[in-house]
């Protein structure tokens, strides 16, 4: 069988030799001849081709050297400005649904039932906040946002962008289809690092999960959002607000593309050393959209998905919450050693210590970071006296008094601009995580990856830290 | 789809006979697998006949790894594959050797080859090289609306002849010609269709001699090796991959693993 089988493998290296080198070729060449002959015979009219020179001239417009990348950066500033003006009312809505209606309620039901006020904590205060959170801040954004980035995709425009910045990855050093990896990112970083698997080389595909986190992910986008609404928004009069906050998300945006290039050139300068890789993208052609499925499925799929993680990652740490603000170690809480311990290095890099315990409980969805940061505010707030009590928020109506409750938690400019900068630049989330242990098998490039960013980040917050304390004085 | 006459009774003209089974992919009776180019529609297909909701989007590469799921039609189960989308099945990224491996070695007793209507002789190419492997397909032509938006006319007759299995017109995202997708599928899978697949017609008369007396040397090892034809051409490529699976014996392996589950490469181990 053996003596069979190199037989085999000596004759056929013996043919190859006979048909010569370019078999491969010949094989090829055949197979399109084929396609070509049955084409045409298949074909009996050809179609106009107005249709499709109506299509080249959008694509000139939209993929052209000087109009491709600003036009990219209008499209994206009109989603945000039309979500960030849209969400606000919304938003007051539901938390006067369930902050200043549920809650009291629910508080009267364990109060009748003489429910132990710890448990009535842990359940109510805890969980049931943070899930209540969560919903009234970000389900409208989300429900705003993803239908209209659904129907850029559906529409066929996110090859265009990968086309745009095509050549730039090119140049640092990595794969064009990173590009693709990376608008996959702008949705989910996990679906991002899977998506690699579309990049051949494994030095390339190394370098596009490491940089898939500097993509802000549908986590993330409601955060810089919110923020850029109350900081940004309420820093210039009120009828640029929603427009300049726009701009501020986009900022955050190009910079985390920036970032990714710059990242990536770095990588492949040193450790993932390397000639980029040619390869073809085709751009698919513009289809109309879907309206009623997209909606559909961008609300179900996307808006209900994240919203979904949201509340399961949210309970838990909603009880977590509840715990480190009222587990106490000689009179003072958890949260509080640590809020006091961590706040000179929170404020040295134009931070404070919540927010570095919110990134802290919020590590396996970046969606409860906001929800956790208000939480921890008002309970530290509330330790000195001016909330309800600790662990408990009190009732909020709009992003307007979500600013109050920040700004009397010490909350300045510096702050809003830089928890917009270390949400785009921080350790990817704990599924993100797994998927890149999954994806590489590599615990060293897992590590590199969760501990780049936020060397990065700490770096880029401490300095605007210091260039704005310069500046203010 | 007007199917206003008799066909109306019949279990195998009627669209209302598809059962949707999501997920449930328990005792099927047949594997169908979906290729195709990139960004012709898989995903459509594949959700339109399972009923999930696989994340589709106008844009290539949006399948990474397979997706399964399963239907049943005139009292029989299919289990469905959608493959990620390839130009081709001849070089090595990743993707194209899910799809290829699959076809080969998992078996599927229909593949489905979804093409885009307005793009035919360059989706061709891959067309070609699929039934360069396997013995039973559909031809899919999709995105039906869109060549006739184009007005592009095409002659489905013509093309059945020429590629030798059923050919069907469809618009899958407004479920046009899904009806007589799943008819076909149902008679090649059952057998009740018998496939002619073309194969390579320019290739040189050395070339073809090669290939046949390498093939017989191939099968005279692996009798029950379904692609022998294939594997006589990449050993006149000189592909080591398949050399090296000859020499470990994992040939006979690969063949074995019914639905043969390829393994994602991961890529830690680089630098």
């Amino acid at each position: 069988m053996e003596n069979k089988k190199e037989a085999l493998i000596a004759e056929s290296n013996v043919m190859r030799l006979k048909v010569g080198e370019n078999f491969h070729d010949h094989l090829i060449e055949s197979i399109y001849e084929d396609a070509e002959k049955i084409a045409s015979r298949a074909i009996v009219k050809k179609g106009k081709t107005s249709t499709f020179n109506l299509e080249r001239n959008i694509d000139k417009i939209v993929t052209s050297r000087w109009f491709g990348l600003p036009l990219m950066f209008l499209i994206l500033a009109v989603v945000f400005w039309l979500t960030i003006e849209g969400a606000n009312v919304p938003s007051g809505m539901l938390a006067s649904l369930f902050l200043d209606t549920i809650h009291p309620w629910l508080k009267g039901l364990a109060a009748s039932i003489g429910m132990v006020w710890w448990l009535d904590g842990l359940l109510i205060d805890g969980a049931y906040l943070a899930m209540a959170w969560v919903i009234s801040v970000m389900l409208p954004p989300m429900a705003i946002f993803f239908p209209m980035f659904t129907l850029l995709e559906d529409l066929g425009y996110l090859p265009r962008v990968a086309f745009n910045m095509d050549n730039l990855f090119k140049r640092a050093g990595a794969h064009g289809k990173q590009a693709l990896t990376m608008s996959m990112g702008f949705g989910c970083n996990a679906a991002g690092v899977i998506a690699a698997r579309i990049i051949d080389s494994p030095r390339e595909r190394l370098i596009a999960i490491i940089t898939n986190n500097f993509a802000l992910c549908n986590g993330r986008w409601p955060t810089q959002i919110i923020i850029a609404s109350i900081f940004i928004g309420s820093a210039v009069p009120a009828h640029l607000a929603g427009l300049v906050s726009a701009g501020a998300v986009v900022f955050i945006a190009v910079l985390g593309i920036l970032f990714s290039l710059a990242v990536s050139w770095g990588l492949s300068k040193t450790v993932l050393k390397g000639e980029a890789s040619t390869f073809s993208l085709e751009l698919p052609p513009y289809r109309p959209p879907r309206i009623l499925q997209t909606l559909y499925t961008s609300l179900i799929d996307r808006t209900i998905f994240v919203l979904w993680r949201a509340i399961v990652f949210a309970i838990p740490a909603g009880l977590v919450i509840w715990l480190v603000g009222n587990v106490t170690i000689n009179d003072i809480s958890l949260a509080e050693h640590f809020i006091n311990f961590s706040n000179p290095l929170g404020l040295l890099l134009g931070l404070n210590g919540v927010i570095l315990l919110a990134y802290i409980i919020a590590i396996p969805a970046n969606e409860i970071v906001i929800p956790t940061i208000l939480m921890l505010t008002v309970m530290s707030v509330g330790m000195t006296g001016v909330g309800e009590g600790a662990g408990v928020m009190f009732e909020l109506d709009s992003i307007s008094d979500t600013a109050n409750i920040l700004q009397s938690g010490g909350w300045t400019l510096l702050t809003g601009m830089n928890l917009m900068l270390f949400s785009l630049l921080h350790n990817p989330c704990s599924t993100t995580i797994y998927t890149i242990y999954k994806e590489t098998g590599s615990w060293k490039w897992t590590i590199v990856s969760t501990i780049l960013p936020v060397i990065l980040g700490v770096i880029v917050c401490y300095f605007t830290a210091q260039v704005y304390l310069l500046v203010t004085g | 789809m007007s199917t206003n006459h008799d066909c109306n009774n019949c279990p195998v003209h009627n669209l209302a006979n598809l059962k949707k089974l999501g997920v449930n992919m328990e005792n099927f009776d047949y594997v169908v697998a979906l290729a195709g180019n990139p960004n012709t529609g898989k995903s459509t297909v594949f959700n339109y006949l399972t009923g999930l909701r696989q994340h589709t989007g106008n844009w290539p590469g949006k399948t990474v790894g397979r997706a399964e799921g399963g239907f049943e039609f005139s009292n029989n189960k299919f289990k469905l594959i959608d493959l990620p989308g390839t130009y081709s099945l001849l070089s090595t990224s990743t993707d194209e050797e899910i799809a290829r491996d699959f076809i080969l070695f998992g078996q599927p007793d229909v593949t489905i080859i979804v093409v885009d209507a307005s793009r035919l002789e360059r989706n061709l190419n891959l067309v070609l090289q699929v039934l360069e492997i396997t013995e039973r397909a559909v031809l899919c032509l999709n995105l039906m609306d869109e060549a006739r938006r184009h007005e592009i006319e095409i002659d489905v007759r013509s093309l059945e002849r020429d590629l030798g299995i059923p050919v069907v017109p469809a618009a899958a995202r407004q479920g046009e010609g899904m009806n007589d997708l799943l008819s076909k599928v149902h008679e090649v899978a059952t057998g009740s269709y018998v496939c002619k697949p073309h194969r390579m017609t320019s290739e040189s008369k050395a070339i073809k001699k090669s290939i046949e007396e390498l093939t017989k040397k191939v099968v005279d090892i692996y009798p029950d090796l379904p692609n022998a034809r294939w594997v006589a051409m990449r050993l006149l490529e000189g592909d080591q991959r398949i050399i090296n699976a000859i020499r470990n014996n994992e040939l006979e392996e690969l063949n074995k693993i019914e639905n043969a589950e390829v393994q994602n490469e991961q890529v830690g181990e680089v630098a």
